[in-house]
């Protein structure tokens, strides 16, 4: 049988706008993955910590305040001093079309901005798990 | 034959042709259903009105039970006041862009603040990094609020600010700038949200838990009822939680039920429920579904006339009058083919109007993409003035009431709302309610389902799930400089080294003994932040002595 997909959902910063991370949260539920949320604001240190701690395949993380060129790359940079590569971590939210090459290269995997199908995510999350379900 | 006779006839008739034509040519879909996914009939007729009394439920505008508006003349008196929320980046720009609404026409002030100010941070916090400047202005001290309101006099503009848990600070800054230009706190107009309930449900710029939060909220009452008089002491927001993904009637419910919750403490807390509720003040969202959210305004003002007369006793009738900003749904925008997104604005503001609001934001169609330019707010602002000067929406009160659909759906909204109100009394109030995760889950339940008949296709987005196009990436979109964070720690270390510390500590000791004991904190506030104490030592000194409320985590 296949191993289930754990994935921290994670609301970093001060942004409380979390209709869209808990929407999400549910809909990779309902697609068989183990959910766990964090909640709000959460600092990019509990994140990291949170990942570690509940080894978890994936990070998906959502904002829609404009701190994501702040906080994304800081969580990247975390999970590389704690040692954590084979996480897929990708995020979401308000971001402008012109942030996204720089998220990419700070090894966000992928951005959803609004509009996005919650089965596109769940599919991305699927091909592109970096350990192997 | 009576008339409801013939009627009922006459409409049978009709219902057994269209099952013949309909056996031939199926309908576009099974059901059809509202915005709010509420059963919507095929026709409706004066068959619908019966069990409604036109003198009890539906009445004159400015007269209880307010169903057709909350003044007499409406907008042949006057158009609702055109308010554009506005703020980013420091004082300095975000007082330009005032200056900029105000000679486009726009009648009122509305400021947003940064998340590090609405969470009660100053801007050098470690948990402020990234954010300061972003989705509004950063306020740090009464210094920054200066520059904020430069040139413009606050005796001739009424000024609505988005602040909760700090909103004592704020209204504190704002009274004191304004004495420094000469106009006591009496000739002050104006709004703050102050609306926490809300925010441990939707939004999320929560401080403290909730007891405190409530003791802070009703000083507000008692200290500007005597005052600052003309002054909204709360705008009890639904706007959030339908932004949340609530449906229609959830987003009365909710809010009235957090209503009920607000005027349960104040009185408690010893106050005439006729000296404050008359500056209660409501904050609605204009969706998509034009009829229903139409219907939403009007049932919203009789169940809470309901609420205040025979739940409360009260007796003047603007305590009765539920008074409300609309502000268009945030939430439908797309950020494909933006352009639409005005169509939707216009839509929204029509609905607003109709429903008879008392002012009005209109978002701009970049919003699904970032902060709005100069040039997309404007056309927000002109989507307004079009409806106010040209669409003729304005010419008559109420002009949808009688309508069999939307008169049929008014009481509907209504009955639905007092249902919840029934479910959150029998959990003990809204504040229990919220504690214990009820009111959240009935939101998320109502977003997921949302979600899921959009990716179905059940639900029709234009733009996002039919009628795409490829398109390129947006250009021209607002940035906000990041090196804003660094200028605003220069400024805190300039005012930390020049203002008289000894007077800021004194008023943040008295601070301190006030909130241990049960003083009302307004005065005490205003004189520390005459002492130019930041809005982050205000709020360290009230987190020490209420502690921090901690998020019921619900999926």
């Amino acid at each position: 049988m296949e191993r289930t997909i754990r994935v921290l959902v994670a609301k970093p910063g001060l942004d409380g706008h979390d209709r869209g991370a808990k929407v999400i949260a549910r809909a990779l539920r309902d697609a068989g993955m183990e959910v766990i949320y964090t909640g709000l604001r959460q600092t990019p240190e509990q994140i990291v910590s949170a990942a570690v701690q509940e080894d978890v395949d994936v990070v998906a993380m959502s904002i829609l305040s404009g701190a994501h060129n702040h906080l994304f790359p800081r969580v990247m940079e975390l999970l590389k001093e704690k040692g954590v590569e084979d996480v897929l971590v990708i995020g979401g939210g308000v971001i402008p079309d012109d942030d996204i090459p720089g998220l990419k290269g700070a090894g966000i995997a992928a951005v959803f901005t609004p509009g996005s199908p919650t089965g596109d995510i769940i599919e991305f999350i699927k091909k592109n798990l970096k350990r192997k379900a | 034959m009576s008339d409801t006779d013939s009627i009922k006839k006459g409409f049978e008739a009709y219902d057994s042709g269209v099952e013949k034509s309909i056996a031939r040519f199926p309908e576009r879909k099974k059901s059809f259903v509202t915005g709010s996914k509420s059963p919507v009939k095929r026709l409706y007729t004066p068959l619908d009105d019966a069990g409604r009394d036109y003198a009890r439920d539906v009445g004159f505008p400015g007269e209880y039970p307010y169903t057709r508006g909350v003044q007499n003349t409406m907008y042949r008196g006057r158009f609702w006041t055109m308010r554009q929320y506005a703020g980013f980046s420091t004082a300095e720009e975000s007082n330009k862009r005032y200056k900029f609404l105000l000679e486009q026409g726009t009648t009122g002030l509305s400021v947003a603040f940064d998340l590090p100010t609405q969470i009660g941070y100053d801007s050098d916090h470690a948990l402020s990094q990234g954010e300061v400047g972003k989705v509004g202005v950063a306020i740090d001290s009464l210094a920054d609020m200066e520059i904020l309101f430069d040139g413009i006099p606050l005796d001739k503009v009424s000024t609505s600010m988005t602040i909760n848990a700090p909103a004592s600070v704020l209204l504190a800054m704002y009274i004191a700038v304004a004495e420094k230009q000469g106009v006591s706190p009496d000739k002050l107009e104006g709004t703050i949200q102050n609306d926490i309930l809300k925010e441990y449900v939707a939004r999320g710029t929560y401080i403290f838990p909730p007891a405190p939060s409530m003791r802070l909220i009703t000083d507000i009452f008692a200290y500007c009822s005597k005052s600052v008089p003309n002054w909204n002491t709360i705008s009890i927001s639904g706007y959030h939680i339908r932004e949340a993904g609530s449906t229609a009637a959830q987003e009365v419910a909710f809010t009235i039920a957090d209503g009920i919750a607000y005027v349960d403490a104040a009185i408690k807390a010893g106050l005439d429920v006729d000296q404050f509720a008359p500056r209660l003040s409501f904050f609605f969202n204009a969706h998509n579904d034009l009829f229903e959210e139409v219907a939403k305004f009007r049932a919203a003002r009789r169940v809470w006339a309901k609420v205040m007369k025979e739940r409360f006793g009260a007796k003047s009738p603007k305590s009765l009058s539920l008074r409300f900003h609309t502000q268009t749904a945030g939430s439908t925008l797309t950020a494909q083919q933006p352009d639409n997104n005005i169509v939707r604005v216009a839509i929204q503001t029509l609905a607003a109007v109709l429903g008879g609001t008392q002012s009005l934001h209109t978002n701009s169609k970049d919003e699904a993409l970032a902060l709005p330019t100069e040039a997309s707010v404007r056309i927000a602002l002109r989507t307004q003035q079009i409806v106010a000067y040209e669409s003729g929406a304005a010419e008559t009160i109420d002009p949808l009431a009688g309508s069999y659909y939307v008169e049929s759906m008014t009481d509907r909204i209504q009955k639905e709302a007092e249902a919840y109100i029934a479910t959150i009394d029998g959990l003990g109030g809204a504040v229990k309610a919220i504690e214990k995760g009820y009111v959240q889950q009935e939101i998320q339940d109502a977003a997921y389902a949302y979600q899921m008949d959009v990716e179905s296709g059940e639900r029709v987005v234009v733009g996002v799930n039919k009628f795409q196009i490829e398109e390129g990436s947006p250009k021209g979109l607002l940035r906000v400089d990041p090196i804003v964070g660094e200028r605003q720690a220069a400024k805190l270390k300039e005012l930390r080294a020049k203002r008289d510390n000894r007077a800021v500590e004194g008023t943040l000791a008295a601070l301190k003994a006030g909130a241990k004991g049960d003083a009302n904190l307004m005065p005490l506030i205003l004189d520390a932040v005459k002492a130019y104490a930041t809005l982050g030592e205000i709020c360290d000194v009230l987190r020490a002595e209420f502690g921090e409320y901690q998020q019921k985590v619900i999926l």
